[in-house]
């Protein structure tokens, strides 16, 4: 007998006293938790997203379209960047004005060679106000899920209040889950030493969120 | 290796001394205390906080128990129908009956790569199952990733928590053992390291670097996975989860079969209730999800292994299968009074606190001294069951399993259905439990004991002799009254009649 039919065969003696609950899923688990926390116009959502963000050390920045080349171009220079990662399907006005040589998000990069990249501008799938959370995709905008886990600078531009829902399961609704996803809430932490937070351990240290719109 | 091997080697429950043992040096250490009270009592008012935040909260746990009963009521079900999903979606999927086939199948999955070292994400069952162990015996080094596995791999240590499996180390003390163990392991520790968290984890970035920038293989474990879907899901804070889970080629996920949840939605529960009641943030740094392979983008392989090890003997008590709704989110460690106190090692087990006192004698069975005496880490004061977002009554598992203890009786091990012996060492209390139920089934014998006893209470004892002296050394021996209640009853109606 493989471990398959074994395990299988264990779970179906296991469960010889439950009579089985043969109504439709959506049935049997009633959902009465809400929807989303709170009754806020869209204008008030991206405020919480903002708070939210900056409250797990992300550094939130807000612009209109014609100020995103501007703006991106004067993080990169602050930081003293000398190359940016560029997923593929980025608006390249978004990177108009910036200095920092591009290199593109190809398959053949080994992860040593993106080590040595300081930057990446992607853009985002959907964000989340109640929890403060970007989450990337893996579409055009964003890349490879590596290109924006190995540089230690990640500017993310998120468009309010198109991209911005309210709460974790209006998020879920909108990711297609055969799709690889990220979700990131906040720069890399750790709670592991003394159970307190502290940021910074392997992903990007600094996080920088463009709310643009 | 031998046929019967159950997980952390040279850490075998049967060599290992009973709770009370166990948790001698631990309550007597004062350092240890001082670090488990300050970091419980940090992440306590944290997580009431967070938990705070959202007013359906009580509606949430509640559908969280009930998404995790369904499952594990229709489990077979699930459980197929992930095989297919993940199949469909480019995966390979396997299954362990127990930690050495589990073993057997990542070593040669990662033998079949020709590499010789993989990095680890934390998983609560790799740990189980020993895997780090077992990978050195076939030769192939496996380095933990997450900070606090980093601490215990590097001090040869013990995991002492679910979440902070180093939250027996103060700062100083992982500090020291950077400085004098990273070396030994790859690049050595900055020089004039300090004892500040930032600083320590600057000093784990840089050593773990050059070690994800290699690897080919990458070992995890998973939050949740889902059937209909076939999708993973891990969720971390540092990081070096999505560098295990998306730079190697080659990726092996080894999951107990309790993980599975039926739909993509069921998500929307448990990523607001796991990272609140474990980090007691709103959300945790990171969170991964990953169906199967994509081409282009992370590991072109991906291995699937499902792990039974126990858990479909579990399933098989009707009282101790709720265990199974955990999601690990150690919550019920953070507020036990036990646990504050004892620390984490007296268990065990690597799963220790409330719900390791109810989940390891499920898992291994309570044969050991150290499983049959788990049930009795408790003071059965309820503040785990307040606090675990699926629900679980540890209490009620708790007493269930006292019970098994001390009367033995039907259970299920390996599949099969056994009957156990009642456990040396209760014969007092089984002596006691018999003579109650005489006396109460023989009112005669009963009230005459009850007279003779209101008669002859000036004469009694302040304290227990003999081996009870321990017991009344720190309780007051609650005090006979003049008269037997039902007496006073008969006699005064209830004291309608007025005679007090």
């Amino acid at each position: 007998m493989s471990s398959r039919e074994r395990i299988l065969g264990r779970v179906r003696r296991a469960l010889a006293d439950v009579t089985p609950d043969e109504r439709p899923y959506e049935e049997a688990v009633p959902r009465e938790y809400l929807r989303e926390h709170g009754d806020r116009t869209a204008g008030q959502t991206v405020e919480l997203l903002a708070e939210n963000l900056a409250d797990y050390r992300a550094i939130v920045h807000r612009c209109t379209a014609e100020e995103v080349p501007d703006l991106v171009m004067r993080l990169l220079a602050r930081r003293g960047s000398q190359e940016v990662l560029v997923p593929p399907g980025l608006p390249p006005q978004w990177l108009a004005a910036a200095d920092p040589v591009r290199i593109h998000d190809r398959a053949a990069h080994t992860a040593a060679r993106l080590d040595r990249v300081d930057s990446v501008v992607t853009g985002c799938a959907v964000a989340i106000a109640e929890t403060g959370t970007i989450v990337l995709d893996g579409s055009p905008e964003q890349g490879r899920r590596r290109i924006s886990l190995i540089p230690d600078h990640h500017i993310c531009v998120v468009r309010v209040p198109d991209q911005v829902v309210s709460s974790v399961p209006q998020a879920l609704e909108r990711l297609d889950p055969a799709r690889p996803s990220t979700w990131i809430s906040g720069p890399s932490a750790t709670s592991d030493i003394e159970l307190d937070r502290v940021e910074g351990v392997h992903g990007p240290r600094t996080l920088e969120v463009i709310l643009l719109g | 290796m031998s046929g019967t091997f159950v997980g952390m080697p040279g850490f075998p429950p049967a060599a290992h001394p009973a709770f009370p043992a166990a948790a001698h040096d631990a309550v007597h250490n004062p350092t240890l205390r001082a670090n488990l009270r300050h970091a419980t009592h940090t992440i306590r008012a944290k997580r009431a906080r967070a938990v705070g935040e959202l007013s359906d909260w009580a509606a949430l746990r509640e559908a969280g128990r009930r998404i995790k009963d369904h499952t594990l009521r229709h489990l077979d079900r699930y459980l197929v129908q992930l095989e297919e999903s993940v199949t469909a979606a480019g995966g390979t999927v396997h299954w362990a009956a127990d930690a050495d086939e589990a073993n057997r199948i990542v070593a040669g999955l990662v033998r079949a790569t020709g590499e010789s070292e993989v990095v680890k994400v934390k998983s609560m069952a790799t740990q189980e199952i020993g895997l780090n162990e077992a990978l050195a015996q076939e030769g192939i080094r496996a380095y933990e990733t997450d900070l606090a596995e980093l601490i215990v791999q590097l001090g040869e240590d013990r995991p002492s928590h679910i979440l902070v499996p180093a939250i027996h180390r103060n700062r100083g003390e992982i500090r020291d053992i950077f400085r004098t163990e990273m070396g030994k392991w790859g690049r050595p520790a900055p020089e004039g390291l300090t004892d500040t968290p930032a600083e320590l984890a600057e000093a784990a970035r840089l050593h773990l670097r050059e070690k994800f920038l290699r690897a080919r293989v990458g070992v995890s474990g998973a939050n949740f996975m889902v059937a209909e879907t076939g999708t993973l899901v891990v969720v971390e804070s540092e990081g070096n989860g999505r560098m295990c889970l998306t730079l190697p080629e080659t990726l092996i996920s080894v999951v107990g079969i309790e993980k599975v949840v039926p739909t993509w939605r069921d998500l929307e529960v448990f990523l607001q209730t796991l990272p609140r009641s474990s980090t007691a943030e709103r959300m945790n740094p990171y969170t991964s999800m990953w169906t199967g392979t994509t081409d282009g983008d992370g590991p072109r392989t991906f291995h699937l292994v499902l792990l039974d090890n126990g858990r479909t003997d579990t399933l098989a008590d009707e009282v101790g299968r709720q265990a199974l709704r955990c999601i690990r989110c150690s919550a019920c460690l953070n507020v036990c009074p036990v646990y504050e106190r004892a620390g984490g090692h007296a268990y065990g087990s690597v799963y220790p606190g409330p719900i390791g006192a109810i989940l390891s004698p499920q898992l291994r069975g309570t044969g050991s001294e150290i499983d049959a005496s788990l049930p009795y880490a408790s003071s059965l004061c309820g503040a785990c069951y307040e606090v675990c977002p699926v629900a679980i009554d540890i209490p009620e598992v708790l007493v269930h399993l006292r019970e098994r203890v001390v009367e033995g009786g039907p259970a299920v091990r390996q599949g099969n259905k056994v009957v156990l012996r009642p456990a040396k060492g209760h014969a007092a209390e089984r002596a006691a439990m018999r003579a109650a139920r005489w006396a109460f089934t023989h009112p005669g014998a009963l009230g005459a004991g009850q007279r003779l006893a209101s008669r002859t209470r000036r004469l009694h004892p302040r304290t227990l002799p003999g081996p009870g002296r321990a017991w009344s050394g720190t309780r007051d021996l609650p005090a006979v009254p003049p008269e037997p209640f039902r007496d006073w009853w008969r006699r005064t109606h209830g004291g309608k009649d007025g005679a007090a």
